[in-house]
């Protein structure tokens, strides 16, 4: 073994964790969260001149600064759980469904055809065709993927992926043919509006909390869930037991894809009235982030997405505040995003420093802690 | 041997052309730029301004579109014309147009802005809608078309007569072809402008139709190419465009849409260009012959006097180039013909006279005929786009009078379309 002395070996081994307490996660978490913010704060005294108690009250501010902030808030929140809610069942398969994105676009594609077509309808059929048409061409867009897959198993992330391609490319040649004028800009609809109850968001954050609890409910005590959790776990486990693998992949994929059609009735009907290439501002891909930290517990991803968020909003108002373009509120997100996606790993794993004689490798309570901590400062 | 003999030449020609690219770095051209061709209009503040006043100012994207830079450094300009503080200027940038317009709109109002001023064509219908939630502050919208027509009274649009610009500007690219043609470089035939448009849509349509009126007003041979990128900011697509349009034939490029894309073509392969939005002189020293864009401090000038006045705002305020609006870059006697400054001046002046009109319905021809007298354009918007009014009068297409964003649309003979839309 003269020869593994001469190779370069790191001081510390990566061990899996087999069990972590509740609240030791939970400290992982809050320290990474507390670093990101720190180092932030320190960047913007160099980078932007604030001072950084400004700058992290900014952030609050932001995102709850008055009332009406607080409803945008929880309304920008609630849209996302709902398409990261669409993508989890998905993901808890391992169908790596890229395209929420577009299979968001196109339901509020749909739901605003419905609109431009349907001129003669009262409002209500007018709402009820909107949602039962952005539900089925996201299920459609969900579904083919997932159908090539189950037949002649094609890669899903690059045909999802594609597929958002084609929705926007869909919007764009629509908004075309029904702009005349040739500005590509449809601007707000006067109809099917859904009702208003109270405040004008708070029926989109009651649906999708419904939706949250719904999906919670389907994904733990259901036979359908528990068959998204074999297949995802092992296709082979899956088959021996007798589940038809091929169908749940087509099945799950379908409700993926409408409840994304749902989130693309609910941007038509409650906020923009209109639809555009950006209407869903790149929330497919955020909400895959939304859905993973939250390990596709739709209780916990409430938390996730009210976090990312809170992260948006209040980085807009920090271009406000310091005046600045948006280059700097953007490395923010992404230096919080780092630490918090980083914990992660600290959570999973834990470092052990390497002794001489490497079979006695049962550690000690207390020497553990110690070197989980300077991992911690490693980040 | 024979393998050190050949790595020793192989290394020579290497460093003789490493040699030759410096060598060649160093006859980059350099840009000799004239003062602007048109008078500064100087803005001065004759009113008070109390402590506060604050406006609210709503863009699309950020500094690094060079749209939405125009309307912060207009604001930027006013602000010290003013001597507003910091405080007193909220932006609200990168905001969509959806109901994100709407909400920041809001938000503005909430934070005790005055003014709200949104700067893109879409953000129309949605800042309408917060308009109508908060009477008591005026709404202010370039580029829109619906406040004449929608019966809220403190909400406004504005544009400016740029075709007056985009005219001089064409001037510009017509005396440099016409030096072109007089060097023997092209004949008189090759007089052929390809232009870089975003879409098929009256502001673009008006734009580059008044470029090549003007261009035709001293080179009566030219023909124009247009082709559309179908995005307003798309620097791939609008260096393909341009590059298309180069390898077509076409010997100068002017473009109407947001990135560097077509002029930093025009650079690389030695072709001129007439900008717009503002000097590419920096980035392209060699090929940058001039500029017209809008200055929208004059604007913001208004509609601040008039709320601290008291006063109404209009429903659609047109700017020229007596206000300051209207504004050209100084030109690139590098890359311009001679005395383009001076021509430039010249047909300003008879512009203001009214010895020559823009749209003047004498000069250009659809389909070989003259436009009908009572030719109809789409002023007031419906679903439809149904032409709606009379605009021609005293033989002139009146654009920019029937409302402010422009509705020139004719299709006319001379530019050839080479796409529609995309």
């Amino acid at each position: 073994m003269k020869a593994n002395t001469k190779k370069f070996e790191l001081p510390f081994h990566v061990i899996k964790r087999s069990e972590i307490p509740l609240w030791k996660s939970l400290l992982f978490r809050v320290i990474a969260v507390v670093a990101a913010i720190l180092l932030c704060s320190v960047l913007s005294i160099f980078m932007i001149e604030a001072n950084p108690f400004k700058f992290i009250g900014t952030l609050f501010v932001g995102a709850f600064g008055t009332p009406a902030r607080i409803w945008a808030f929880s309304k920008d929140a609630a849209l996302l759980l709902c398409i990261a809610l669409a993508i989890t069942p998905a993901f808890k398969m391992r169908f790596w469904n890229i395209g929420a994105e577009g299979q968001t676009l196109i339901g509020a594609l749909a739901a605003v055809a419905v609109i431009i077509y349907c001129k003669a309808l009262p409002e209500w059929l007018l709402l009820v065709l909107m949602f039962v048409a952005a539900i089925l061409a996201g299920a459609i867009w969900g579904g083919l993927p997932a159908l090539f897959k189950a037949l002649w198993g094609t890669n899903e992330t690059l045909f999802t992926l594609m597929m958002n391609y084609v929705a926007s490319g869909l919007v764009a040649y629509f908004l075309l043919l029904w702009t005349p004028s040739g500005s590509s800009v449809l601007g707000r609809l006067n109809r099917g509006h859904l009702p208003v109850l109270g405040h004008e968001n708070l029926l989109l954050i009651v649906l999708v909390l419904l939706l949250t609890v719904g999906i919670y409910v389907y994904q733990k005590y259901t036979k359908q869930g528990y068959e998204i959790a074999v297949v995802g776990e092992s296709e082979n486990t899956a088959k021996y037991i007798g589940i038809n693998v091929k169908s749940v992949i087509i099945r799950t994929m379908l409700i993926s894809g409408a409840i994304c059609g749902f989130a693309g009735f609910l941007i038509v009907g409650a906020l923009d009235h209109s639809v555009a290439v950006t209407s869903v501002g790149g929330m497919g891909f955020t909400a895959i982030m939304v859905s993973w930290l939250a390990k596709f517990n739709p209780l916990i991803m409430m938390g996730t997405s009210a976090f990312i968020t809170f992260l948006d909003r209040g980085a807009a108002q920090v271009t406000t505040t310091f005046n600045i373009d948006s280059s700097f509120p953007d490395m923010v997100i992404g230096i919080m995003l780092f630490f918090v996606i980083g914990c992660e790993f600290f959570i999973g794993y834990q470092l052990k420093r390497r002794s001489h004689d490497e079979t006695k490798d049962v550690p000690k309570p207390a020497i553990t802690a110690k070197v989980e901590s300077k991992g911690e400062n490693e980040q | 041997m024979f393998k050190k003999a050949l790595s020793l030449i192989l290394v020579a020609t290497m460093l003789f052309s490493l040699a030759m690219l410096f060598a060649s770095c160093n006859d980059v051209a350099v840009a000799d730029m004239t003062d602007a061709p048109l008078a500064e209009v100087s803005l001065t503040k004759d009113f008070e301004v109390p402590a506060d006043f604050k406006i609210g100012i709503i863009c699309l994207h950020d500094e690094a579109s060079t749209y939405d830079l125009n309307f912060i450094n207009g604001v930027e300009k006013i602000k010290t014309v003013l001597g507003l503080t910091d405080a007193q200027v909220i932006y609200k940038k990168n905001i969509d147009e959806s109901a994100a317009c709407t909400e920041a709109a809001d938000d503005l109002v909430d934070q005790g802005c005055k003014i709200v001023f949104a700067n893109s064509f879409g953000h129309e219908s949605f800042l309408l809608e917060s308009a109508k939630k908060h009477p008591e502050v005026q709404f202010c919208h370039a580029t829109g078309t619906t406040a004449h027509t929608e019966d809220v009274a403190n909400f406004h649009n504005a544009f400016a007569s740029i075709y007056e610009g985009r005219f001089l500007a064409g001037v510009a690219a017509g005396l440099k072809l016409n030096e072109m043609i007089e060097d023997k470089e092209i004949t008189a035939e090759e007089a052929k402008i390809g232009y870089v448009g975003a879409y098929t849509y009256a502001e673009v349509i008006s734009g580059y139709t008044s470029f090549y009126l003007g261009a035709k007003s001293v080179c009566p041979s030219v023909t124009m190419d247009v082709q559309f990128t179908g995005e307003w900011y798309d620097e791939i697509k609008e260096k393909e465009a341009a590059t298309a349009l180069i390898n077509a034939g076409c010997v100068l490029i002017s473009q109407h849409a947001d990135s560097m894309g077509a002029p930093s073509v025009c650079e690389e392969r030695g072709v001129p260009n007439v900008s717009y939005n503002g000097s590419t002189e920096e980035a392209c020293p060699g090929t940058f012959i001039v500029s017209s864009r809008i200055d929208w401090a004059p604007y913001y000038l208004y509609i601040i006097k008039q709320v601290c006045n008291g006063a109404e705002i209009a429903d659609d305020w047109c700017g020229g180039i007596e206000e300051g609006s209207v504004v050209l870059t100084g030109v690139n006697k590098t890359a311009a013909a001679d005395g383009t400054f001076e021509k430039i001046q010249e047909v300003a002046a008879k512009l203001k006279s009214g010895e020559i009109k823009v749209f003047d319905t004498d000069t250009f021809t659809v389909g070989g005929n003259k436009i009908a007298d009572d030719h109809k354009a789409d002023v007031d918007t419906d679903e439809a786009f149904t032409p709606d009014t009379d605009v021609v009068d005293g033989g002139e297409f009146q654009e920019s009078i029937y409302r402010s964003a422009p509705y020139f649309d004719i299709r006319i003979d001379g530019i050839t379309l080479l796409n529609e839309k995309f």
